[in-house]
């Protein structure tokens, strides 16, 4: 159980610049508590749910190594250090935020999210758009929420209905027996 | 004035929204804690939200910051529980619910058909985070150039973040 928790806290403090690695490096090849397979069936469950991919991961982990507890003391454990920083930091920029030397320094960082998030979206459509059909609903999700002013649920809920259905498994099933 | 309550209730409802990642929120969370609540302006979200990219551990624990300034530290405390908590629950329970539906036709269909849905959400939050960050040039060369790097080599991003943070100084400051 503290064996768990440890690590996971270990991840939770090193895993700069997102967590999936440090994951799979600290999981799969140091503790091996999992097999590759089971993690990338865990990340794809991530992935559809709600919930970072992080503390997605750190609950499906956990629970399969010790049951609720185990969730439990996972997602502490990579919560901790990141909340305890930024609870800092929130402070500190509250205090200096809007000193000039700092106010160039987040107009750099703020820049370089954008290109961060940019590049997750590239390699995530890459990864898992197949067809036109897939960036029309993309498209549409990105129409409805910047351009019409639609809540994100709504967006959500109505093309995502769309897009299930579109990939019904009757078609599915089609598809893969055209092959 | 007591904001814990409202921020249980809005970070809870945030939670739910994390679809494909923290930034699939990020149009909302600008509507409610800028617009509806004013806990910080939209500025100071942005840069949170882009310092927290520094941090390790889930990206979005920029969240505790928004929590400290609304209400301390147990406002801190709460908008972790709120934010983490639905997920969380929701997640442990369909991930035992899921092993069971391994040969139910609709599994791959949900799969298949929210993943647009969620890389459009990501992309969504992106512009309307780009709307606040990117103001000239300058800014869009410094996201254009990040861009280019991370899909062309293997590289920390954080690294990128803080190089960006001198790029920031030398450019904005020195001007």
């Amino acid at each position: 159980m503290l064996d768990v928790f440890l690590e996971f806290l270990v991840i939770g403090a090193t895993s700069f610049g997102g967590v999936v690695p440090y994951l799979r490096a600290a999981l799969v090849t140091k503790r091996q508590w999992i097999d590759d397979k089971e993690f990338v069936e865990m990340l794809s469950i991530s992935q559809s749910l709600p919930g970072l991919n992080a503390t997605n991961m750190a609950i499906l982990v956990g629970e399969k190594l010790r049951g609720m507890v185990g969730s439990i003391v996972a997602i502490l454990g990579i919560c901790l250090p990141g909340g305890a920083l930024m609870y800092l930091v929130g402070m500190f920029y509250k205090m200096h935020g809007d000193h000039a030397w700092a106010t160039a320094a987040l107009k750099g960082v703020a820049a370089a999210a954008v290109g961060l998030i940019l590049s997750t979206v590239v390699q995530l459509s890459k990864k898992s758009l197949a067809g036109k059909f897939d960036f029309i609903f993309m498209a549409m999700t990105v129409l409805a929420v910047n351009r019409l002013h639609q809540s994100v649920p709504r967006a959500l809920i109505v093309v995502g209905i769309l897009g299930i259905l579109f990939h019904r498994p009757l078609r599915a099933q089609k598809a893969s027996a055209a092959r | 004035m007591n904001q814990i309550p409202a921020l249980a209730r809005v970070f809870a409802y945030l939670s739910l929204l994390t679809v494909g990642g923290g930034m699939a929120a990020f149009p909302e969370m600008k509507i409610l804690t800028v617009e509806a609540h004013r806990w910080l302006t939209f500025p100071q979200l942005i840069h949170l939200y882009s310092v927290g990219q520094m941090a390790p551990g889930p990206n979005m624990m920029m969240i505790v910051s928004i929590g400290e300034w609304a209400g301390g530290f147990l406002g801190a405390l709460v908008t972790v529980v709120a934010f983490f908590g639905p997920t969380a629950l929701l997640t442990f329970v369909v991930a035992r619910l899921w092993k069971r539906l391994e040969d139910w036709p609709w599994r791959t269909s949900i799969q298949r058909g929210l993943a647009p849905v969620s890389i459009g959400l990501l992309l969504a939050g992106c512009f309307t985070m780009a709307k606040g960050a990117i103001a000239g040039l300058d800014a869009a060369t410094i996201a254009v150039v990040v861009l280019l790097i991370l899909l062309q080599y293997k590289i920390n991003p954080a690294l990128l973040v803080v190089a960006s943070a001198v790029v920031g100084v030398l450019v904005f400051k020195l001007k």
